[in-house]
């Protein structure tokens, strides 16, 4: 077996989804190869380097790979997998833009969001918003996958040492350019690595209520999620939206406020270890989910909660 | 400027889907179909462009059995011009889709395909990648903007930091997220003109194009299910759960 790992990271540091998709190579089994492709990148190199159970680790250093734009970086990663069995990505938006364009210019399908590695060819993924789960066999030569990174423990990012090896730049493709980019900007840890997550929804009713979710966030340094409702009513951005076209997540505890639990927010965040609801009406689907249910007025309990959670157990 | 815009017939959204007991799927017979919504999504985008005088003709295509023809009515119901289904009776898998409808790209030359960004029943989130490729065009995935600007189209989609625009040329394949549009209402005197639309059946074998499924399902199975839980009385309780039962916070 030998297996490419697409890194995805910001030019500077190597993105924790990244390490999970390792975990997930290092199921398959087999030689593993870290691409990474940027502009002035080789922090990132040196970084993929040191992941232990990597082997080799290619750098394609070139000012087009910049913004992982999918027909540049499609061809180059093409170039690396010819003598390749597996390619791995992150189920990130960087992945599931990127990775399909691989696997059609090789001519084999490809598997997303696999969440368990039953054999090097056999795959666990989940379809119909989580409520079944497939197990997929492919008869292709090259075996294309996005990894769903809360299915995999993050890889130790030190104890390795690989060998860099640059790998020639492609032309540029010329097809698309990158203008710009508005990103979010936030003080909390990001949303799909978080050990806690307090999530509102609907009920919250407005953007300026919403600061007694993020009050209850900052005291459990928690970051914060949002149900679609939520973000098409314009009260956080959509990147913060947990669902079955959002971000999925996984974290030790997931706090879902004001949110009724349709299937598609369930989706993204059903594996959670332990969920909690606080929601009004006491027939709202979270709490046939939910392990503490907290049949309450959302103003009147977050508050109450952010103020017990100071007092000493 | 000719838009193909294509369109898949899934389970409804509302639908709570059951696995079959034999592990072979999901139930299907008898459960509300509808046209998937990130489809449905990517045709307002098309119509509201051929209002604008960008498109000038919106055609809607399909691929699956012969059901999916009642899913193109509904598309000309929205406003398409007319309608291709590809029929096939296999399983047909994002690669093979992607091979069918670049075929039809190549026969009917249009300036842009537009898709939803995945189909809420395999959730693959493929299809439009792969047909870029296939066509060798530049591709705008998870769009919530589109800018027709000077031939070249401006693209905002909407990544895991929060928001890009990228710049493409022409002809391009664009997938789309849910914030691109709010898809407008199906009139009745509409669902009477549809009738009247063309609709052509295409076999794959006439269109040149293998559709034999590349990965084999070996079986599907009901996600684990959680434990019931408990309902605590009020704040207090639930940090003390928290704190000594569940220990996830400290």
């Amino acid at each position: 077996m030998a297996i490419l790992v697409v890194a995805e990271h910001d030019q500077h540091k190597l993105r924790p989804a990244t390490l999970c998709v390792v975990t997930a190579a290092m199921r398959i089994g087999g030689e593993i190869t870290l691409l990474v492709a940027g502009k002035d990148c080789s922090a990132v190199a040196q970084a993929a380097a040191r992941v232990p159970g990597v082997k080799r680790v290619l750098h394609a250093d070139a000012p087009h790979y910049e913004h992982g734009l999918a027909e540049d970086l499609a061809p180059l990663i093409v170039r690396a997998a010819a003598s390749m069995t597996h390619v791995l990505a992150p189920a990130t938006t960087f992945g599931k833009n990127v990775l399909p364009r691989v696997a059609a210019l090789l001519d084999v399908a490809q598997i997303s969001d696999v969440m368990r590695v039953e054999s090097a060819d056999t795959f666990v993924r989940p379809i119909y918003a989580g409520n079944a789960l497939a197990t997929v066999q492919s008869s292709d030569a090259i075996k294309v996958l996005t990894v769903r990174a809360t299915g995999f423990d993050a890889a130790p990012d030190a104890g390795g040492n690989a060998a860099v090896e640059a790998l020639e730049a492609a032309p540029p493709s010329g097809l698309s350019t990158f203008e710009r980019q508005e990103l979010t900007k936030s003080e909390r840890p990001e949303l799909t690595a978080a050990k806690i997550i307090v999530s509102g929804g609907r009920g919250v009713g407005s953007a300026e209520n919403f600061k007694i979710i993020d009050a209850l966030a900052d005291r459990l340094g928690a970051a914060v999620g949002a149900s679609r409702a939520a973000v098409d009513a314009g009260f956080v951005p959509n990147d913060y939206q947990v669902g079955q076209t959002g971000k999925i997540v996984a974290p030790d505890l997931y706090i879902a406020i004001g949110i009724s639990g349709a299937i598609q927010h369930l989706a993204g965040m059903k594996d959670s270890k332990v969920i909690v609801a606080i929601n009004k009406d006491p027939e709202a689907p979270i709490f046939e989910v939910a392990d503490y249910g907290l049949v309450a007025d959302l103003f009147q309990a977050v508050p109450e909660l952010t103020a017990a959670l100071d007092k000493p157990a | 400027m000719k838009i193909i815009v294509a369109v898949k017939r899934v389970v409804d959204y509302n639908v709570k889907v059951r696995v079959k007991s034999d592990g072979t799927g999901v139930e299907t017979a008898n459960v509300k179909m509808s046209m998937n919504p990130f489809d449905e999504i990517a045709l307002e985008e098309a119509l509201r462009m051929k209002e604008a005088g960008i498109a000038t003709e919106i055609l809607a295509v399909s691929c699956g059995t012969a059901a999916c023809q009642e899913t193109l009515r509904t598309a000309l119901a929205f406003g398409a011009d007319r309608a291709i289904l590809a029929e096939s009776n296999t399983e047909l898998q994002p690669l093979a889709v992607a091979k069918l409808l670049a075929a039809i790209v190549k026969k009917e030359a249009p300036g842009m395909v537009i898709l939803g960004k995945q189909a809420i029943d395999d959730d693959c989130n493929q299809t439009g990648q792969m047909l870029a490729a296939l066509l060798g065009w530049p591709q705008g995935a998870f769009a919530s903007k589109l800018a027709h600007e000077g031939g070249k189209l401006a693209v905002t989609r909407e990544v895991d930091g929060g928001l890009e625009t990228l710049r493409l040329s022409m002809p391009a394949v664009v997938t789309a997220d849910l914030r691109l549009n709010e898809p407008r209402y199906v009139t009745l005197p509409n669902i009477m003109k549809a009738k009247k639309k063309p609709l052509d059946v295409l076999k794959p074998d006439a269109l040149g194009v293998d559709v034999a499924p590349r990965l084999a399902t070996l079986k599907v199975d009901e996600p684990p299910t959680r434990k019931a839980g408990i309902k605590v009385p009020d704040a207090k309780t639930l940090v003390d759960k928290l704190r000594n039962e569940a220990k996830v916070i400290s």
